[in-house]
């Protein structure tokens, strides 16, 4: 059949593919420019599509480096990262060495109730936790440590299916190994499982605090003013008033996502080789 | 022993999220049908009530006892609460309840109910007996009828709500059209792509797998902030139409704050959850069968309809339920960038928990979106297995 009708076909998709790959990532390279505007506006103004150096300036930059709120957030986010992070690595960590074993009853059932808090919409875990901690017995409204046990529980899902994966090529006989040269359980578990599934425990512990890290809704319900994050802080801020300190930080966090991918691709790759078979 | 052990590595995670996630779920959904704050605040009260024949007014005892526990109420500072909850049966009737304790002592009538009907004469009418007969009751449906649009009347009969006030149907019609329009046009825009990266060069799909990537990794809110600096009407694509001469400068579009501003918002969040399955499918298709269909004689849309497209609809169903799934409880964007006519159904229980503080309501609103969302997942436990669910 005519070859330049498929060509065209062929290349109009291709077209549409390029705008596609444009309409995912366009709008992040359209913050970092507008973050160094000189002027409180949100668009490119004649003197900066002209590269003049008049209309750049490190203005928000500098906002945001001297506020006391953004700092406070900064500490928050971090804070609470880490914490959710270590609660949620350990316990996820676990329980996919053990959901591993080929005898662990109802598998299926367990998998998806440790699953569950990945597709449980956010608003209905901001509601219940909201709730529940706010009960007289239990007041963990307002703290910390209710928002770290909820974005813990948030981000174990991803450490769960991370470590899982890398277990799946994981070689049992390294175990049955080491356990006839006299090793003990503890003993294979940290001389020879953990070193060669910890990019896997590595790479979920990252989703687990990106998601921590990225977390709203919670915050939102449940945290009072002491516990304002990062991303609880830029939804006042886009709420109220939108200057482009947001989008500075916006800039820092994409940059942040960069650095997260490329660690967590290179752990990928030296998974790879790793339990490639000699 | 083995097997114990085995098992007993996954029990803490178990427990932590059987504590941090079920239990607090089960207490909305224990919230959605049951309140005792009028039971607790009037407990007398509601006793006497449940002898009362509803047909005539309450006997003068009952006036009595309501007397007492109404200013008993207000000494506790329960009494607002219990005018709130009758307020919802019966509209109006707050303002009756919380001044009448502050009243009793102006009035000089010769009985309990004279003097409550010389405060209001809403004492004197069944309407707000019924009402307050109603909200004694611990166990309710009212959340619920509410939830979809119809309400619970004083006197028990249910009726719909009249039109102007019936938003909930509308609003859960709306949630379902919006996901299944953001997951048609991910699926549109996704497939593509993700037929690009499995197509191309080892080099460039590197590339093109970190060009999906980057906004996988990146925070919500800087994406949504990017979609209003983009959308807005002195914003960027404005401003390109303006200067392509598409659209009048006096005349920009308004692409943000409205159903526009949500559905390009959400399909662009989302993009990725249906690129990253597809595409991972898409690589394990052997190239040679289209090939295949070709040499037998089949043109390249025949062999893409007949051959390569059903080989890849595992990737097309994760990712198309993936999507949906994530959509339909959708907050974050839409509260953003979805102004009041692309509100979703969960920025509404968000509304009912922190301004109109009808936490019932928003327990009932989200238990319905919860079976919904706890339905779809179990679909897709059953034909794609959530322990094959892959992350970047």
């Amino acid at each position: 059949m005519n070859t330049l009708f498929w060509r065209t076909v062929k290349g109009a998709v291709g077209v549409f593919t390029a705008f596609g790959f444009l309409f995912l990532i366009g709008p992040l390279f359209v913050i970092v420019p507008l973050s160094f505007n000189a002027e409180p506006y949100f668009t490119f103004r004649p003197e900066m599509l002209m590269l003049d150096p008049e209309a750049f300036s490190l203005r928000w930059y500098e906002n945001l480096f001297n506020d006391e709120e953004w700092h406070r957030a900064l500490f928050n986010s971090f804070f609470i990262g880490i914490c959710a992070t270590i609660l949620a690595t350990t316990l996820g960590t676990l329980a996919a060495i053990s959901l591993n074993q080929s005898n662990f009853p109802a598998r299926r059932t367990v998998m998806a109730l440790l699953i569950s808090p990945m597709v449980t919409p956010i608003v209905i875990v901001g509601v219940s936790v909201f709730f529940f901690y706010s009960q007289p017995f239990i007041g963990l409204a307002q703290t910390y440590l209710g928002i770290i046990l909820s974005h813990a529980m948030l981000g174990a899902p991803f450490v769960v299916i991370t470590v899982t994966a890398t277990l799946a090529g994981f070689n049992q006989t390294l175990m049955h190994a080491a356990s006839s040269l006299g090793a003990n359980a503890w003993t294979r578990f940290r001389r020879v499982q953990l070193p060669l599934i910890s990019p896997g425990v590595i790479t979920g512990g990252l989703f687990a605090f990106a998601t921590s890290f990225d977390e709203v809704v919670v915050v939102l319900f449940m945290g009072g003013l002491e516990q304002r994050t990062l991303p609880r802080q830029m939804w006042s801020g886009i709420r109220e008033e939108i200057n482009p300190t947001i989008l500075a930080v916006a800039t820092l966090l994409i940059i942040f996502a960069v650095l997260v991918l490329f660690t967590v691709e290179w752990l990928r790759a030296r998974t790879a080789k790793q339990l490639q078979p000699q | 022993m083995g097997k114990l052990k085995a098992s007993s590595l996954a029990l803490p995670l178990i427990a932590f999220v059987v504590v941090t996630l079920l239990v607090p779920i089960f207490s909305l959904v224990r919230l959605s049908v049951y309140d005792s704050t009028v039971a607790e605040a009037l407990p007398k009260t509601a006793e006497v009530l449940q002898a009362w024949s509803g047909t005539e007014l309450p006997s003068i005892e009952v006036y009595e006892t309501l007397a007492e526990e109404l200013i008993a109420a207000q000494e506790t500072r329960e009494l607002g609460r219990v005018a709130s909850r009758v307020n919802r049966i019966l509209s109006g009737s707050r303002s009756t309840i919380s001044k009448t304790p502050r009243r009793f002592a102006r009035t000089d009538a010769p009985d309990a109910r004279e003097e409550f009907i010389e405060i209001d004469e809403d004492w004197g009418e069944l309407a707000i007996w019924h009402a307050l007969r109603q909200a004694t009751d611990t166990f309710t449906s009212r959340n619920f009828l509410q939830a979809v649009d119809f309400r619970l009347m004083p006197d028990g009969s249910i009726e719909r709500m009249p039109e102007s006030q019936q938003v909930y149907v509308t609003l859960f019609i709306r949630t379902l059209g919006v996901s299944i329009a953001v997951t048609a046009l991910c699926f549109l825009i996704g497939y593509p792509m993700a037929y690009a990266m499995a197509h191309a060069s080892s080099g460039w799909a590197r590339i093109l797998l970190v060009l999906v990537l980057i906004p996988f990794w990146t925070s919500l809110l800087v994406r949504t902030t990017s979609w209003i600096v983009i959308l807005q009407q002195q914003g960027v694509l404005n401003d390109i139409f303006v200067f392509l001469g598409i659209v009048a400068d006096d005349n920009r579009l308004t692409m943000v704050h409205n159903m526009t501003g949500t559905l390009v918002a959400m399909t662009q969040v989302l993009l990725p959850f249906m690129i990253l399955p597809l595409y991972s499918v898409m690589t394990n298709i052997p190239r040679d069968l289209t090939k295949a269909a070709s040499s037998l004689g089949a043109n390249p849309f025949q062999a893409f309809v007949r051959v390569y497209f059903p080989n890849s609809l595992p990737g097309v169903a994760a990712g198309g339920l993936l999507v949906f799934i994530l959509s339909i409880g959708y907050y974050i964007t839409p509260a953003l960038v979805g102004g009041s006519k692309g509100q979703l159904i969960s920025n509404l229980i968000a509304y009912h928990l922190q301004t109109s503080l009808n936490w019932g309501l928003a327990a009932a609103l989200s238990v319905i979106l919860l079976v919904g969302v706890i339905v779809l997942y179990v679909v897709y436990d059953r034909f794609i297995g959530i322990d094959r669910m892959k992350l970047g």
